[in-house]
C-alpha cells in the first residue's frame, strides 16, 4: 500500500509541475498579447517584453537602463544579450529582438538595408598603459604608429628603453572597430595579443609593464593609466564636448519601417531622454541626451 | 516445515499463492522488457548525438571550405577574417600551432608523467603513492579556466621577465599549461598499465640479477608498451582540445608558431571569435570549418586510442 500510495503521489507531483510550466507558458503568451490590448489602454501602464541584442560594451549602461525602467513600468521585462554589435544590428534586421545595440557608428551597408541609429550616450576609447609607465601623453598619430608597429620602442615616444607590447581585441569586437576605424588603423594593426575582453586587456596591460592597449573608459580603473590624447585627457567632459579625440556613440538600433511594441518604444523613448543621464553616467558611460 | 517451502513475500512477509505467483512473473516480464527498451534507448542517444554533430558539423562545415577552396583554406597562412578589403582564411597557422603546441606538451608531459606512473606503481611507499595519487586525482578535477588564469597571473609574467619579452603570451606559456593539464590522464593510464604488468615478470628479472631500476624499465615498461601508448594518445586528444586555458595564455594572434610568439590554436579561434563573427559571415562559416578540421583531427586520435587498446587486450 504504502508503495502504491508513494508512487500515486510521485504521479500528482510530477503531473502538477507539467501543469505549472504550461500555465507559465501560457501567461507568457497572455503577456505577449497583452502587448496589442494595451495599445488601446492608454493608461501609461504599459505590460509585455523589450529585447535587446548587440554590444557587450553597452552591457552596465543597459543594466543600469533595465534597472531604473522597471520603476517607471514595472509591467515591462527588458531582455539584454549580449552577442556583439555585429549581432545585434543583423538581429534587428532579421526581427530577432526588438531593438538592436551598437557600440559604433552603422555601417553604410547597414543602414542601407533599413537600421536607424539612436544615440543614447557615448563612450571614449581610453589608450592605457602600465603605471609604472612614464609616457603621460601620446598624439593619435603617434598612437597609430604604435599600433601598426612602427614605433616599436618606448623611448621613441619619451619612455623607458623597452619594446612595446601591443594588446588589442578579438577580430570583430566593437571596441576594436571603433578604435581601429577612428584612429586610422583599420586592418593594420600589429598586434602583440589579441583578448577576447575588455578586462582581459586591463588586467594584462595592469601587468605589463610594456603594454598598451585601448579600452571603454568605463572599464578603466586604478589599475591601468590613461595616457592623454593630442593633450587631452580623457574624461568624461572631454568625450562629452567632442574634444577627447577617441570615442564612438552607443546606439540603440531600429528598423526603418518596422514599428516598434508600444513597450520597446516606450524603452527607447526612456532611454533617449534626459532623465537617465545621471543613470547612464553611473553606468561608466557619457549620457548623448 | 510446509510454510518453509512456500515462497514468501518479502515485502508484506505474507505466502502467496500460486496464482499471485504467476501474475508478479508476467509483471516482473513486462517490467523487464520496458527496463529493456529504456536502456536501448539511453544506449542509442549516445550514438544519436554524434552522428548529429558530425552531420551538423559536415553540413556547417563545407560552404565556407567550398568557397575558400579546400587548398587554401587549410594551406593558406593568412588568419584575417575580418580584414575588410582582403580577408584571409588560411588555417595552417592554427593547424601548426595546435601540433606544435600538442607536442610540446606531450614532450614534456610524457617524461614527467610516466617517471610519476613507474614510481607511484613500482617505487612508492603505499602511504606516499596514496597522497600523490590524491593529489593527481585533485590536478585532474581543476578546472581548466582554473589552469588559464594561474598560468596568466603567474607563468605569463615570469617568462616575460625571465626571457626580456615585451609580452608573455606565448606558445611556451600555452606548452606548459598543456603539459601540466595532461598530466593526470598519462599518470593514471599507464599506472594502470604498468599494475598490470604480472609479478612473474619482474620477480624472475631480479632473480636473474638484474637491478630494480632494468627490471622497471627493461621489463616493466616494454610489457606495459601498448597502455602506455594509450596513455600518450590520450594526452594526445586532451592537449588538442583545450580551449579554455590556453586562451588566456596564448596571446592569441595568427602568427606563425614559433616559441615566444604571441600565437592563435585551432580551439581558440572557435571560442575567442564567435562571439564577434556576424551570421551567416564567411567567417562564421569558417569557424564551422575549424570545428570540422578539429573534429577530423580528434577522430583520427580516437581510432590510433583504440588499434592501442585493443593490441593491449589482444594480448
Amino acid at each position: 500500500m504504502k508503495k502504491k500510495l508513494s508512487v500515486l503521489l510521485a504521479c500528482l507531483l510530477v503531473f502538477s509541475l507539467i501543469l505549472a510550466g504550461c500555465q507559465s507558458s501560457e501567461e507568457n503568451q497572455g503577456a505577449q498579447n497583452g502587448e496589442t490590448e494595451n495599445q488601446e489602454n492608454t493608461s501609461g501602464e504599459l505590460e509585455g517584453t523589450v529585447n535587446t541584442d548587440g554590444s557587450t560594451s553597452m552591457a552596465d549602461v543597459m543594466a543600469a537602463l533595465k534597472e531604473t525602467f522597471a520603476e517607471v513600468q514595472p509591467g515591462v521585462t527588458v531582455n539584454y544579450n549580449g552577442s556583439g554589435s555585429g549581432s545585434g544590428i543583423e538581429g534587428v534586421l532579421a526581427g530577432t529582438c526588438d531593438i538592436g545595440l551598437a557600440s559604433r557608428e552603422l555601417k553604410d551597408e547597414e543602414t542601407e538595408k533599413g537600421a536607424v541609429g539612436h544615440v543614447v550616450a557615448k563612450d571614449g576609447v581610453a589608450i592605457v598603459v602600465n603605471p609604472e609607465n612614464g609616457v603621460e601623453d601620446l598624439s593619435v598619430e603617434q598612437i597609430a604608429a604604435i599600433f601598426k608597429g612602427e614605433i616599436k620602442n618606448w623611448s621613441e615616444v619619451g619612455g623607458a628603453d623597452q619594446e612595446i607590447a601591443v594588446f588589442g581585441r578579438e577580430p570583430g569586437s566593437g571596441t576594436r572597430g571603433a578604435f581601429e576605424e577612428i584612429v586610422g588603423v583599420v586592418d593594420a594593426c600589429a598586434y602583440t595579443n589579441e583578448y577576447s575582453s575588455t578586462g582581459d586587456v586591463i588586467g594584462n596591460v595592469a601587468s605589463n609593464p610594456n603594454a598598451i592597449g585601448y579600452a571603454s573608459l568605463s572599464a578603466v580603473g586604478d589599475t591601468v593609466k590613461a595616457v592623454k590624447v593630442g593633450s587631452v585627457e580623457c574624461t568624461e567632459d572631454t568625450v562629452k564636448d567632442g574634444s577627447y579625440a577617441i570615442q564612438r556613440p552607443f546606439l540603440m538600433v531600429t528598423k526603418e519601417g518596422t514599428e516598434l511594441s508600444e513597450a520597446a518604444k516606450a524603452f527607447l523613448d526612456y532611454a533617449m531622454s534626459a532623465d537617465v543621464s545621471d543613470v547612464i553616467s553611473a553606468a561608466g558611460a557619457v549620457a548623448a541626451n | 516445515m510446509k510454510s518453509a517451502e512456500k515462497k514468501v513475500d518479502t515485502f508484506m512477509n505474507k505466502p502467496i499463492s500460486a496464482e499471485q505467483d504467476t501474475r508478479r512473473g508476467a509483471r516482473k516480464g513486462a517490467a523487464e522488457r520496458l527496463m529493456k527498451t529504456v536502456f536501448t534507448v539511453c544506449g542509442f542517444i549516445a550514438i544519436a548525438f554524434v552522428l548529429l554533430i558530425t552531420v551538423y558539423l559536415i553540413i556547417s562545415g563545407l560552404p565556407a571550405i567550398r568557397e575558400v577552396g579546400i587548398g587554401d583554406f587549410l594551406l593558406g597562412t593568412r588568419w584575417e577574417p575580418d580584414h575588410k578589403t582582403d580577408p584571409g582564411l588560411g588555417i595552417l597557422p592554427l593547424i601548426l600551432t595546435s601540433i606544435y603546441g600538442t607536442a610540446g606538451a606531450i614532450a614534456l608531459g610524457v617524461p614527467i608523467g610516466f617517471l610519476t606512473a613507474v614510481y607511484l606503481s613500482k617505487v612508492a611507499p603505499p602511504k606516499v603513492a596514496a597522497v600523490v595519487r590524491t593529489a593527481v586525482d585533485l590536478l585532474a578535477g581543476i578546472p581548466s579556466v582554473v589552469y588559464g588564469l594561474v598560468g596568466m597571473m603567474v607563468l605569463v609574467p615570469a617568462i616575460r621577465e625571465h626571457f626580456d619579452l615585451a609580452a608573455g603570451d606565448s606558445l611556451l606559456a600555452a606548452i606548459i599549461v598543456l603539459a601540466v593539464m595532461i598530466l593526470p590522464s598519462i599518470i593514471s593510464v599507464s599506472e594502470n598499465a604498468l599494475n598490470a604488468v604480472p609479478r612473474e615478470y619482474e620477480e624472475a628479472s631480479l632473480a636473474l640479477g638484474a637491478t630494480e631500476l632494468e627490471t622497471y624499465f627493461r621489463v616493466s615498461a616494454p610489457a606495459a608498451k601498448s597502455g602506455i601508448a594509450a596513455a600518450v594518445v590520450l594526452g594526445v586528444g586532451r592537449a588538442i582540445g583545450e580551449a579554455m586555458a590556453i586562451l588566456m595564455v596564448a596571446g592569441n594572434v595568427a602568427n606563425m608558431p614559433s616559441v615566444f610568439k604571441s600565437v592563435k590554436f585551432l580551439t581558440t579561434a572557435v571560442a575567442g571569435e564567435m562571439g564577434y563573427a556576424s551570421v551567416g559571415s564567411l567567417h562564421r562559416n569558417a569557424l564551422y570549418s575549424i570545428g570540422l578540421v578539429l573534429f577530423l583531427f580528434i577522430m583520427c586520435i580516437n581510432v590510433a586510442l583504440n588499434v592501442f587498446l585493443k593490441r593491449d587486450k589482444e594480448k
